[in-house]
């Protein structure tokens, strides 16, 4: 057994399952999602007839949700066609770097607590995990970290990969040998640099109230306690707030979407990929709903406590309590409390997360079908003259909080 | 300054307001621009707002019922929306007491029809009260721009367009073309006075 956890506990089967089984789903029914929700808000149906036309399975629709396939498979048997002027190697080159980083990136997040396989069916012991215990060992020799790669930089790796991310863009503009597709990729690299500055800066002040660039530290001092989530960290000023304000509006601008959707601009102003087709081009597509999902698990993690559940610690639901430290680790005891097995309660855990980025994809789609797209100008004044002295501004501000604190 | 170098009052407007105008040619002035107030340039508060709008419509349609929603799309091909009574549809011939055609050929629907898509053939027919009928009756729909005037034309009620059909898509150009038996197949006795009293109308009073 030692050798399938260990199995299950490698790098690549964790991002593997990740991507294939969480992400490439959700993005893709996001595209089915985005369709339907902006018919919803604009009084249409939207696709609503896909289907299966088996015999009994064929009668219900599902509300299209099928749509998505259907898109995949028109995708899939379009012809694969590439321009004769192009540079070949880059042009097809581009998509790929479009979607391998916002792939990677995925790799820091944590999508679900520890899990400890040998007591799956009984309730974690979390007091004597923390200490030690040689008795209790047993139960613990094993376990399963729901987070790719836990690495001190964490959240460093994700500015750093999805840098590169933009080279997709930029390349595919210059490779297609098409003067509106220049012009595409490099309004696509301007706004990509512009606001890459004040997203990283903007979760810069959240960095100094955590402590801590690891994603899967920052979810565990927030807690199971909602009022202790980042969203609401106030010292003296709601900075929790204003910065999640300010990376989720540069978050969108780096996913090339309405109001920042001057990349693309795909019925009137002509984009980087204009000249692309077929899987090419929805590999573009797809990347641009991945890093939706990864922006909103980024979110998740960072803001509304990840994993959490409100009042639900790894051995079950508690109301108050203490916190206690055990060889040097946050133990929560006491309280209110009502056992859960630790299956039950890693389940329940993975699903808290799945629904919240869910939940932010959708508002980040709400937003995206709210707003008109911006002009050139007052994109850039936003990205410099707002954003960017917002979060420096931001992040004097938390750290003379942190500054107080310690005094 | 003339009182009218202007040619619009700006100060009734939201533009730039005017400082000064040039005497010698009023289209030369100095503005001054308005700039947004921070609250208003960083676009939150309209943010807000039309969040406020789309999650109204949003939810609204996702969870009221059928009747109660924002929604007008009709999914055509199960629900159809009913013509208006005088829409005018593909056209019919209707018939006489013993089935056969109204139409008495006498070419009054071909001569006005502007897009010249009647084509009828006259043939002599034994009936003396009526002397002729088409041989050949056949419209093409594709060419027909649907103005109804054939049937203002008819003088004996043998044309119509009230089936409440609109021409179906065809894989074929001539396949558009409606023979006299599909035109006959949709008609239906008429209920006009068959031949009325002929040139004896005059000696009726
Ligand atoms: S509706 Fe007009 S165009 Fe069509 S057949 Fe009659 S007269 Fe001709
Ligand atoms: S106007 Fe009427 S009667 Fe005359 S040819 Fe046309 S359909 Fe026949």
């Amino acid at each position: 057994m030692h050798i399938v956890y260990a199995i299950l506990d490698n790098p690549a089967t964790k991002w593997a399952v990740l991507a294939m089984v969480m992400v490439m789903p959700l993005a893709s029914l996001l595209t089915w999602a985005e369709r339907r929700q902006s018919a919803m808000m604009q009084d249409r149906l939207g696709p609503n007839r896909a289907r299966i036309p088996w015999p009994v399975v064929g009668r219900t629709r599902l509300w299209g949700i099928l749509h998505f396939i259907a898109d995949a498979i028109k995708m899939i048997a379009k012809e694969d066609f590439v321009p004769g002027s192009v540079h070949r190697g880059l042009f097809v080159l581009a998509p790929i770097l479009a979607l391998a980083p916002v792939l990677v990136a995925f790799a820091i997040i944590p999508f679900g607590p520890t899990i400890y396989p040998h007591s799956f069916t009984s309730v974690l012991d979390t007091y004597h995990l923390a200490a030690g215990s040689p008795e209790t060992a047993a139960a613990f020799t094993d376990s399963i970290r729901l987070q790719v790669f836990q690495v001190e930089f964490g959240l460093i790796f994700y500015f750093a990969i999805l840098t590169l991310a933009n080279y997709g863009g930029t390349i595919a503009g210059w490779a297609s040998y098409n003067k509106w597709a220049l012009l595409g990729g490099l309004r696509s690299s301007s706004q990509m640099m512009s606001y890459e500055v004040s997203m990283g800066l903007s979760l810069i002040a959240m960095f100094l109230i955590w402590g801590t660039l690891e994603p899967g530290a920052m979810v565990q001092l927030q807690g199971s306690e909602p009022w202790k989530w980042g969203i609401v960290a106030w010292p003296f000023v709601p900075i929790g707030l204003i910065s999640f304000v300010l990376f989720f509006t540069a978050a969108i601008a780096e996913t090339k979407r309405a109001p920042f959707d001057l990349p693309e601009g795909e019925p009137e102003i002509i984009g980087y990929f204009v000249e692309y087709s077929g899987l090419r081009w929805g590999m573009f597509f797809l990347a641009e709903f991945i890093e939706i999902v990864f922006i909103a698990a980024v979110i998740t993690t960072v803001f509304f406590g990840g994993y959490q559940l409100p009042f639900l610690d790894a051995d079950g639901f508690r109301f108050g309590g203490e916190w206690v430290l055990v060889n040097g680790q946050q133990v929560h005891l006491g309280g209110a409390f009502a056992p859960l097995p630790h299956g039950i309660v890693t389940a329940l855990q993975i699903g808290a997360f799945g629904a919240k980025v869910i939940l932010l994809c959708w508002f980040q789609l709400m937003i995206r079908w709210t707003l008109p797209r911006m002009r050139v100008d007052q994109l850039m004044n936003l990205g410099w003259k707002i954003l960017l002295p917002s979060s420096l501004g931001l992040i004097m501000i938390a750290a003379l909080a942190k500054l107080i604190s310690f005094l | 300054m003339g009182a009218h170098a202007t040619d619009h009052d700006d100060s009734e407007t939201d533009g730039p307001k005017v400082l000064s105008v040039s005497p010698r040619n009023p289209r030369v002035r100095t503005i001054q621009i308005h700039r947004p107030a921070p609250q208003d340039a960083s676009f939150l508060a309209a943010t807000a707002k039309g969040l406020g709008v789309t999650l109204r419509h949003f939810f609204k349609n996702v969870l009221r019922g059928k009747d109660h929603n924002y929604i007008e799309t009709v999914e055509y091909p199960e629900k159809k929306v009913d013509y208006p009574e005088r829409f005018r549809g593909l056209h019919r011939l209707m018939h006489r007491d013993d089935g056969a055609v109204r139409c008495v050929a006498c070419m009054c629907c071909p001569t006005v029809c502007p897009a010249h898509c009647i084509t009828i053939v006259p043939a002599q027919t034994d009936d003396k009260g009526i002397e002729k009928f088409p041989a050949v009756f056949e419209i093409d729909e594709l060419r027909c721009v649907v103005c109804g005037l054939c049937v203002e034309a008819c003088p004996c009620d043998a044309i119509r367009m009230d089936t409440g059909e609109h021409a179906k898509p065809v894989e074929e150009r001539h396949d558009a073309v409606m023979t006299k038996d599909a035109l006959l197949e949709l008609g239906a006795r008429s209920t006009a006075v068959q031949g009325g009293e002929g040139a004896a109308w005059r000696e009726r009073k």
